[in-house]
């Protein structure tokens, strides 16, 4: 913070000149950078459509109100089959992932090459969306739950794993050594000196990723892997705008219960 | 002779994760009575499904090899509507974040702001990217606009959020101490607030540019441009050596950013 001397007196500036400068030199690219992506962007797009969505937005408005309440009648097996997905997903992802995380963990490694194959699953599960994997398993099983069950399953895997794996990475280690030091094999030592430590985490990562699943399960009927989204693109589809907005009320209220009961479950543990 | 029972208890057992009884065994009764029901209702077609490992197989050898020279000009094509879409969406959302950042953090913000504020950060919450992305495709028709609409309403609800809780957790004496020489508001802002939050959300924007990426990548398959619509249409037309490409280059560029961001905000903060 300099103080730049002038005949009336010093002045209090934030930045040097050069700081200054390298401000503006950055910002400077930041904005051709910025301004190509618009233009990238711009160049596809057909403005015609875009003037018009004022007029479409209210159209759809209209037609989305009032919300159908009756169809709430046929949307129940789906909002089962969407909890469904992102239950049974978020067990499969757990088991895949204790395994994965212990393989992982610096201090549980059994070798360094199992931690790189490790390391490789999770970040290539978190790299691949739900719905990208979900597009492929409906390939292989068919529409349906179980594609979807499968899909939230292999994503949510890196994400349990890794914040398992760093998890068991910052637990304190001298009551490992304490039940090393009474004699106990490796097996009992990860039972009575790890396991107990990372218990409370993993049930908090259970929890929160059942919740992050639940929104994520709303959406896999779209490429056609079962749940409320399956309605959702129908009736889409069909225009059916009074059960659109019945069908968007039924996920928001879903979501706010799920983060609700997340959020309970994780206070009471932590 | 008989041994006497010693005083001391001769067997130990680890204590239970949850300590009242009543309550570990509904939960444990409760789970498996819903995993009873959930696997009785779930509709799956076992002999479809039991299809699947063949085709599985055959599904993975039509994956190698990855086909990048076929489809090149358009897998370039889709990538960089990704990057640029990903970039003005993150740029579009945080600009539109900061105001409404402001207006929802309470030690800043008069109660009616702090509620509508709150409510549009609630509101783009709620509903993931996808769905936004189809409405956005049926107002503003099929392309990268469309994506870009809905990855910014997106970036809104996360990048406000944070900013607001961030500006609620400052240091409240140096905002006074500026406020003690007598500063206008902006000057306030400026000065007070927004050095104390700018290291943590120029992680967060990095952060958001990563996801923006990876939401692109499937806001594609809903219409709205960039590579996922490219991913959907080799899927569609049964090319998977070239879906192969695509996902491949995906991961690839998502762990470049991944790292990258990892490091620039390591370096920030």
């Amino acid at each position: 913070m300099p103080l730049i001397e002038t005949p009336d007196g010093p002045i209090w500036k934030r930045r040097t000149t050069k700081e200054q400068f390298i401000r503006w030199f950055i910002w400077l690219i930041a904005i051709a950078i910025i301004a190509y992506a618009w233009k990238g962007i711009s160049d596809k797009t057909i403005w015609f459509f875009v003037q018009d969505a004022p007029r479409q937005a209210a159209d759809i408005g209209a037609r989305m109100i009032p919300p159908k309440f009756s169809y709430m009648s046929r949307l129940w097996a789906p909002v089962w089959d969407t909890l469904n997905i992102a239950t049974l997903g978020t067990v499969i992802a757990l088991v895949i992932a204790v395994p994965v995380a212990f393989a992982a963990a610096h201090n549980t490694t059994p070798h360094p090459i199992v931690r790189t194959i490790a390391i490789f699953i999770i970040v290539s599960s978190r790299s691949v969306n739900s719905l990208i994997w979900a597009l492929m398993l409906v390939f292989i099983f068919g529409p349906g739950v179980l594609a979807g069950t499968i899909a939230i399953g292999l994503r949510s895997v890196g994400f349990c794993a890794k914040l398992l794996y760093e998890g068991i990475e910052e637990i304190d280690h001298t009551q490992v050594e304490a039940i090393e030091a009474t004699g106990a094999t490796k097996a009992q030592q990860m039972l009575f000196g790890i396991v107990p430590q990372v218990l409370p985490t993993f049930a908090g990562i259970g929890v929160f990723r059942w919740d992050i699943n639940i929104r994520e399960s709303t959406i896999l009927g779209l490429v056609g892997a079962g749940g409320i989204g399956l309605e959702l693109s129908g009736s889409i589809n069909t225009l059916a705008w009074t059960q659109v907005s019945m069908i968007l009320l039924v996920i928001l209220s879903t979501v706010i219960v799920s983060e609700w009961v997340s959020a309970k479950v994780r206070g009471a543990i932590i | 002779m008989s041994v006497a029972e010693p005083d001391f208890p001769s067997s130990w057992k680890k204590p239970p994760f949850i300590k009242s009884p009543l309550l570990r065994w509904s939960i444990i009764i409760g789970s498996a009575i819903y995993l009873a029901l959930a696997f009785g209702t779930m509709d799956v077609d076992w002999e479809r499904a039991a299809e699947g490992l063949p085709r599985g197989k055959r599904f993975l050898a039509a994956f190698f090899p990855p086909n990048f020279s076929d489809n090149l000009g358009v897998m370039w094509d889709g990538i960089f509507e990704s990057i640029w879409m990903a970039i003005i969406s993150t740029v579009a959302g945080i600009a539109l974040s900061i105001p409404i950042g402001l207006g929802a953090a309470r030690n800043l913000a008069p109660k009616w702001v702090y509620l509508v504020c709150r409510s549009i950060i609630g509101g783009s919450r709620t509903f993931p990217e996808i769905i936004l992305a189809i409405f956005a495709v049926k107002l503003f028709g099929f392309g990268p606009f469309a994506g870009f609409v809905a990855l910014s309403i997106g970036t809104i609800g996360f990048y406000a959020k944070l900013l607001a809780e961030d500006i609620e957790n400052i240091n409240p004496t140096q905002a006074e101490a500026i406020k003690a020489t007598g500063s206008s508001w902006p000057q306030w802002i400026n000065y007070a607030i927004q050095p104390q939050v700018m290291p943590r959300m120029i992680g967060l924007s990095v952060y958001r540019l990563d996801i923006n990426f990876r939401e692109s990548a499937v806001v594609g398959i809903v219409g709205g441009g960039g590579i996922g619509a490219t991913l959907n249409t080799a899927f569609e037309r049964y090319e998977f050596d070239t879906a192969a490409a695509i996902l491949l280059i995906i991961i690839g560029i998502v762990m470049a950013l991944e790292y990258t961001s990892g490091y620039l905000r390591k370096w920030v903060q």
